[in-house]
Order: C-alpha cells, then sequence, then structure tokens
C-alpha cells in the first residue's frame, strides 16, 4: 500500500534542492516533518519505508533519526499536540502546577493522549526558548505564554 | 542612575511598526555593509580584520573570538566551503535568538552573506530548531526571499562575482544539536551526535568540506560592526567583551524580557531595568547564563557586572546571557532535580559518562526529595559530577556537572537539611512533606 501523499512528494522534492545532489540524507527530517503532518501528527512503519524508498536510502537510516528527535512521534498520538514546558525558567513561574491541572483535567498523564483520540499530552524535556514568557506551552506548534489555569482551560476548550 | 543604552546592534528595528520587513531594515542601514562588499569596496581580509577588531565573541556560550574563528578557513582552497548559522537555541533559560529570527530576521541574513564571503563560502545553511516551526521560521524564511528578489543574494550577485545561497534547514527537537559537530551530522540527516575534534569543523565539517557554525547572535551582530566600524561597537563593551549582549532574563523577576545592553552592565542596573526580584522578594540566587554554567549566590552576583571576565572571576559564566533569576522561596535541590532531568534526557548518549552519570544524579536527587537521601550521598552527587566532567567528547557531560558542583558548593546546608528532615525543603512553609 502506498501513503505518501503526491503533496508530500513535491514538498520533499523542494527540500531535496537544498542540498548536494548525492546528500539526500540531508532530507530525511524535513520529509518526515511533512509526512508526520500529514498523518496528524504521528509517524508509521509504512510512511518511514516510503520516505526512504522515495530518497533511495536504506530504511534503516530514516528509523535512526525518527527516534533520535523528539518532534516524531512512533506510535499514534492524540491529534493535538500540547506540550507544556517545564524546564527552570516556566518551573520557577508554575509549571508544575500547570501541568497537575492539565492532568486532572483531561484525565491523562503526561506522555499519554485522551481516549477519543483529540489531546496528546508530550511529556516535554526541553526547554522551549520562550523563558521570558513563562510558564508557556505549545500547542500544534503554535506557543502560548505567559499562562494562567484560565487561560489554559479556554485554549484546551477551543481545540476541535 | 544614569540611563543604559539599550537596543544598539541586533533589536534596532525593534522599535518599527513591522520589524521584520525588508524595508524597515533599511531604514536602519540594513545592507549597506553588504553593498559596499558587493561594490568590491571591503576585501574578506577586511572584513576579517575588523571582526577580530571589534572584540565581537561567540554568543552561543563557548565565547571564542569570532573574527579568529573565521581566520581558520581555508579560504583560498579552491573546494566547496559552508558557513553554517547555529538557531538551535535551545540553552535553558535562553530565547534571544527566537527574538532576533522573528522581528530582525534580515541583520542574521546580511551578517550571513558578510561571514560567508569573509570566508569564501558560497553556501549558508541556517539550522533553526523545530519548535520555531510556527513563527520564527516563516519570518526568516520571508526575509530569504525578499533578499533574493531584491538581488541580494543568488549567482554572480549584482555581477560582483560573489555567489551565496541561503537556505533554511528545520531542526526536530534535540538539545544536543546547538552543540557544532552534532548540529552538523543532524543537518547531514544523522543522529545528532557530537563528533571527536580534531578534526575540526573548519577542516572537516559539513559532508567533509570547510565548515564554520556561528550563533545567530553573533552573525547578526556583524553588519553594524562593519557599518559603524570595529572601534564602535568594541567601546559600548568592556575589555575582552566588546559590544552589546542580549540578555534574556526569566525567572522570578517583576519584568521578564529580552534586553539588549552594553556589555559590562552591571547585575544590579540589569535587575533595575527588568523591575527587581518578583514581588519585591528577596534575592537568593542567579543563574547568570543557562543551565549549564554554575550558579552564583545573590551575594555574589550583585557585585558582578555581566561580562566574560567579570563573571568567570566570580565564578560562573557569561554562557549564553539567560539570566535565571531565584528568589529566597525557591528551594535549590527541586531546580537541581529539573536541571538534571534535562540534561539525563538530553544526553546523546555515546559517552558512557555522560549516559550513565546524568542518570544517577537525576535519581540520586529524587531519592534525597523523595526523604530517602542520605547524608554521604552529597559527596557522591559531586563525585559523579567530576568524574563526567572532562571525560566526554563534548561539552554537555561538563554542562551537565557544573550546575551540580556549584548547587552543592553554595547551598550545601539546603541539600543536608532536606537529608535530614526525610525530603522536607528548606524552604516549605508548613510541615508538609513536599515531592
Amino acid at each position: 500500500m502506498k501513503t505518501l501523499s503526491k503533496h508530500a512528494k513535491e514538498k520533499i522534492d523542494l527540500l531535496l534542492e537544498r542540498f548536494p545532489e548525492d546528500r539526500q540524507r540531508s532530507a530525511i527530517i524535513g520529509a518526515l516533518h511533512i509526512v508526520q503532518h500529514e498523518n496528524t501528527g504521528y509517524l508509521t512503519a509504512e510512511l518511514m519505508n516510503e520516505v526512504a524508498e522515495y530518497l533511495s536510502i536504506p530504511t534503516m537510516q530514516v528509523y535512526e533519526v525518527a527516534t533520535f528527535y523528539s518532534m516524531f512521534n512512533t506510535m499514534p498520538v492524540g491529534r493535538h499536540n500540547v506540550a507544556i514546558c517545564t524546564n527552570i525558567s516556566c518551573m520557577l513561574r508554575g509549571a508544575d502546577e500547570i501541568v497537575d491541572h492539565v492532568e486532572k483535567k483531561l484525565g491523562i498523564k503526561i506522555g499519554d493522549s485522551t481516549a477519543d483520540g483529540k489531546i496528546y499530552l508530550k511529556r516535554e524535556e526541553e526547554c522551549l526558548a520562550a523563558c521570558c514568557g513563562a510558564p508557556m506551552m505549545m500547542v500544534d506548534h503554535h506557543y502560548h505564554e505567559n499562562l494562567t489555569l484560565d487561560k489554559i482551560d479556554k485554549i484546551l476548550g477551543d481545540l476541535d | 542612575m544614569k540611563s543604559i543604552p539599550e537596543n544598539l546592534v541586533c533589536f534596532n528595528t525593534f522599535e518599527a511598526d513591522k520589524p521584520w520587513t525588508y524595508e524597515t531594515y533599511r531604514k536602519h542601514g540594513g545592507y549597506d555593509a553588504w553593498d559596499r562588499i558587493l561594490k568590491g569596496e571591503l576585501s574578506p581580509e577586511q572584513v576579517i580584520e575588523e571582526v577580530k577588531a571589534s572584540g565581537l565573541r561567540g554568543r552561543g556560550g563557548a565565547g571564542f573570538p569570532t573574527g579568529l574563528k573565521w581566520s581558520f578557513m581555508p579560504r583560498l582552497q579552491p573546494i566547496q566551503k559552508y558557513l553554517v548559522c547555529n538557531s538551535d537555541e535551545s540553552e535553558p533559560g535562553t530565547c534571544h535568538d527566537r527574538e532576533v529570527l522573528r522581528k530582525n530576521p534580515h541583520a542574521l541574513i546580511e551578517g550571513m552573506a558578510i561571514a560567508a564571503y569573509a570566508m569564501g563560502a558560497t553556501i549558508a545553511y541556517n539550522y533553526i530548531r523545530g519548535e520555531f516551526m510556527e513563527e520564527p521560521i516563516p519570518r526568516f524564511e520571508l526575509a530569504v526571499k525578499e533578499a533574493y528578489e531584491h538581488k541580494l543574494l543568488g549567482k554572480n550577485i549584482q555581477s560582483s562575482n560573489i555567489d551565496l545561497e541561503l537556505h533554511t534547514f528545520v531542526g526536530a527537537g534535540a538539545y544536543i544539536c546547538g552543540e557544532e559537530t552534532a548540529l552538523l551530522e543532524s543537518l547531514e540527516g544523522k543522529q545528532g551526535k557530537p563528533r571527536f575534534k580534531p578534526p575540526f569543523p573548519a577542516n572537516f565539517g559539513l559532508y567533509g568540506k570547510p565548515t564554520t557554525i556561528n550563533n545567530t547572535q553573533s552573525l547578526a551582530s556583524v553588519p553594524s560592526i562593519i557599518r559603524n566600524g570595529a572601534k564602535w561597537f568594541k567601546d559600548i563593551g568592556v575589555e575582552n567583551s566588546g559590544g552589546t549582549a542580549q540578555f534574556s532574563v526569566s525567572g522570578h523577576i517583576e519584568r521578564p524580557g529580552n534586553y539588549e545592553l552594553p556589555m559590562g552592565t552591571s547585575f544590579k542596573e540589569l535587575l533595575e531595568l527588568c523591575g527587581g526580584v518578583l514581588g519585591g522578594a528577596k534575592l537568593k540566587a542567579v543563574i547568570p547564563g543557562g543551565s549549564s554554567v554554575p550558579v552564583m549566590p545573590a551575594e555574589t552576583i550583585l557585585g558582578c557586572t555581566m561580562d566574560y571576565d567579570s563573571l568567570q572571576k566570580a565564578g560562573s559564566s557569561f554562557g549564553t546571557g539567560a539570566v535565571i533569576v531565584m528568589d529566597e522561596t525557591t528551594c535549590m535541590v527541586k531546580v537541581l532535580r529539573r536541571i538534571a532531568r534535562f540534561y539525563m534526557a538530553e544526553s546523546c548518549g555515546q559517552c558512557t559518562p555522560c549516559r550513565e552519570g546524568t542518570g544517577w544524579l537525576y535519581r540520586m536527587l529524587t531519592r534525597i526529595i523523595e526523604g530517602q537521601g542520605e547524608l554521604e550521598d552529597l559527596t557522591k552527587l559531586v563525585e559523579i559530577a567530576n568524574k563526567i566532567e572532562g571525560h566526554t567528547i563534548c561539552a554537555l557531560g561538563d554542562a551537565a556537572a557544573w550546575p551540580v558542583q556549584s548547587f552543592l558548593k553554595h547551598f550545601h546546608h539546603e541539600f543536608e537539611y532536606m537529608v535530614n528532615n526525610k525530603g522536607r525543603s528548606i524552604v516549605s512553609i508548613d510541615d508538609e512533606v513536599t515531592v
């Protein structure tokens, strides 16, 4: 079964133009971003295999990348990616309370997705580089800064 | 108090309505330096000498003199050379590169162009962390498009015989890729695992070709240096610390934010500019340059100026200029555990001391917080840190060790109190055992 879309292939082709001819391996990270986005936020073995085939590289090289970088999910996750920054600057401004609140509200723990497949509560180890707007979280790549519990309820409530 | 000049270099467009556009940048003298180079008025040697004389040092954390780094490139060798900008900003506490990307991307593009010209590189990549996908990356890419449209990039630019293709590369979440050789591995499409050095990137870099990697702020500072002269830049700062620096001030502070200020601004002035400690509380400690650098007790940092020499003399480091402020209610054991967890999670796993040691540190600190700690653990923590430091391929090992050493050195009594009181923090106001 072929799942790599025509649109994804076109975007990968554009990426390849950025690298020397025999260096298509450099396009793996970008290609995985593209196919993960199209597949509602996670990668499957089929998709990774097809990326490898399309780039004419061994599948292992794609798996290595997919499992190393934290933005790639190799297991099914909820379609909205919610990452609460808990690193030092956010911790000092109350990130732990925010995590408690969100875990209770959604009824899941960090690292899990809600049963309806709506929200994935990502374990964010890295600092997200918005420390002056702490506490902050990233929802589907969008940065929400200077969070309060009310603000969070609204942001999560607005997700479809 | 005398007023401190703000936003002199990379933030100089920030007052404008749309600070990120080509028009705004031009109005602020942007691309003047690049125009002069395209007209043949400045040789690569002159550019390198100017940057050397400016006293600009790498703002990514190591503080290596930028001009000197450029001079290591085999400029005249007739092979492909690369320039790479490190916008993989992820040192905890640091968020000023994001500001440059969002609000003054053209300064970075012009800085990259000048650097590439000086080193004979005709292809440049800006490696930007993947989490910046929604706002900073499109802003930067739009600016690159504008620069191409205005014929400031490309082949034989304005018939100058200068070529430069500039591309964005989007990362995917890995602190280690901020280490320059890990970043190169990542650019090549591999796991971000640092390389042994030597060979250094200037000899064997991206795809095995001579490459120089510079930080976002370092490169975005270059156009101002060429435009206004090395002396102008150097004189803004102090001895051994030329120019301005961007301070990301976060934590327990009244007005957190990114402040571009002269090097050598005193900590007291910085604190006052930021409105003081949050809620007027008493200052306990400050991490002055991102989570990797040693923590400083209030009384030490209150006597420091914010520059390389002053902070080093006081036992810490300038790092990335990320100033993390902690008030008297902060539990230093818990802060250290959070830092330890970060390094454990971000260790790439290549070197045993770092891969195993960071986990030991985190688990021992957790044990102490859970009330199971013993006094000998405190000695053991420092011993483990000492055995990681200096025994790994890259500086992540050192970065994991320094917080442990410094927290235990300056706040030993807090750790001791917690061990003796079965996990209760010295700052807890009730009898509740805090986990």
